[in-house]
C-alpha cells in the first residue's frame, strides 16, 4: 500500500486536486442560467484562490473576502478573514496551494502540455518572488484600506486589476453565458483578460509563476509552512545530500536544508524521489518500506 | 531530545484564528462579505 502510494503520489494528488475543485465549485446550475449562487455557503471562506463570482462557487474567496470587508466603510480589519488565515494556516500551510487551490490547478495542468522549453523558475526568481509580498501589502491591504471613495468605500484592488482566477472562473463563463453583460465589456475586460492570457501562456513554460511570483494567498499561507501540521522534517542522519529533492522539486527548494521553506506547495515530489526516505511529515509516525520492496 | 511533533505556534494560531473567527462573527463581518459574495462583483470579472 506505502508502495502504492509512493509510486501514485502525483495522480493522487491530482484526483484530490479534482475533487476538491469539483466540491467547492460544483453549483452546476450556476454555469447554467448564467447566475452565481446565493445561498449560506458564501458566508463561509473556502482555502483557495475560488473567486465568489464564478457561476459554481458555493463559498467565498478569502483574498476577495478581505477586501470587501477592509473597502467598506464599517471596518478597519477584519477579524473573521485574518481568523480564517490563522486557522488554515496553521491545520494546512500552503497544502491549500499544493491540493486545494483551483488556480494552481490550471497551472499544473499548463505546464504538462508539451509547449515551449520547460524550466522552473525566472531568470531573477529570488529577486521576483518577493513581488508577490508587494502584491499582498499594497493591492490586498494599502489600498482597500486607505483608497477609498466619499461615501468611504474602496474597490476590491487585487480583483479588479490583477486576479486571474476571477477572469476565468467568473469573468468568461458569466459573460459567455449572459448576452447582457456583452455591452460592459471595456477597457478593464481587455486588461483583466490580458493579464489572464499572460499568465496562463506562461504557465506553459515556467511551473506555477503566479504562485511563485504574484500570489498574495499563498504568500500568506507561506508564513505558516514551518510550524503547520504539515510541516515537513529531515532525518539527518539517514539524508546523503544527494540533492535529488532539490531537482524534482518543482519549486526548486533544496529540501534537504529548507524542509518547511515558505515557497513550498506540499506536493510531496520530493518525498516520492528521496532515496532514502528521510523527507518526513512531521505528524506522522515514522515507518520505512520493507528492504524487500525497496529493491524491487 | 526528539523534536515535537506538533509546533507550539500551531496551538496559538489555531485558537487564535478561532477566537478571531468567533469575534468577526459577532462584529457581523460575514454579512459584509456575504452581501458582497451573493451579488456578481463585476469588478472581478473586469466589468468595472
Amino acid at each position: 500500500m506505502a508502495k502504492f502510494i509512493k509510486k501514485s503520489w502525483s495522480k493522487i494528488r491530482l484526483g484530490i486536486q479534482i475533487l476538491f475543485l469539483a466540491l467547492t465549485n460544483g453549483y452546476v446550475a450556476g454555469f447554467l442560467k448564467g447566475k452565481i449562487y446565493q445561498g449560506p455557503g458564501k458566508k463561509i471562506c473556502l482555502p483557495g484562490l475560488n473567486c465568489y463570482s464564478c457561476p459554481g462557487a458555493l463559498g467565498s474567496c478569502p483574498i476577495g473576502s478581505l477586501q470587501a470587508v477592509l473597502g467598506s466603510p464599517k471596518f478597519d480589519i477584519s477579524f473573521y478573514v485574518v481568523g480564517f488565515f490563522l486557522f488554515a494556516g496553521a491545520v494546512l500551510g500552503r497544502v491549500v496551494c499544493g491540493f486545494l487551490c483551483p488556480f494552481g490547478l490550471v497551472q499544473d495542468l499548463l505546464y504538462k502540455i508539451p509547449f515551449f522549453k520547460k524550466r522552473k523558475n525566472m531568470p531573477g526568481h529570488k529577486v521576483l518572488v518577493w513581488l508577490k509580498y508587494a502584491v499582498l501589502l499594497l493591492m490586498v491591504i494599502i489600498l482597500p484600506m486607505f483608497a477609498v471613495n466619499a461615501y468611504g468605500i474602496s474597490d476590491p484592488w487585487f480583483c479588479k486589476y490583477i486576479c486571474p482566477s476571477g477572469t476565468l472562473f467568473g469573468g468568461i463563463p458569466l459573460i459567455a453565458a449572459n448576452e447582457g453583460l456583452w455591452q460592459s465589456l471595456g477597457g478593464l475586460f481587455i486588461w483583466k483578460f490580458s493579464v489572464l492570457l499572460i499568465i496562463l501562456v506562461w504557465s506553459l513554460w515556467v511551473y506555477r509563476p503566479f504562485c511563485k511570483y504574484l500570489c498574495p494567498l499563498g504568500t500568506v499561507y507561506g508564513w505558516f509552512n514551518p510550524i503547520a501540521l504539515s510541516r515537513f522534517r529531515i532525518k539527518e542522519e539517514d539524508c546523503i545530500h544527494c540533492k535529488k529533492c532539490q531537482n524534482a522539486c518543482p519549486m526548486d527548494i533544496p529540501v534537504y536544508t529548507k524542509p518547511n521553506s515558505t515557497e513550498c506547495i506540499r506536493c510531496g515530489k520530493c518525498v516520492q524521489t528521496c532515496p532514502t526516505e528521510c523527507i518526513r511529515v512531521a505528524l506522522l509516525p515514522d515507518t520505512k518500506l520493507p528492504d524487500k520492496v525497496k529493491e524491487k | 531530545m526528539a523534536k515535537k511533533k506538533i509546533h507550539p505556534l500551531f496551538w496559538i494560531c489555531l485558537i487564535a484564528g478561532l477566537l478571531c473567527i468567533a469575534f468577526g462573527i459577532y462584529r457581523d463581518e460575514v454579512i459584509t462579505i456575504y452581501q458582497k459574495a451573493i451579488y456578481i462583483c463585476m469588478e472581478c470579472i473586469g466589468l468595472g
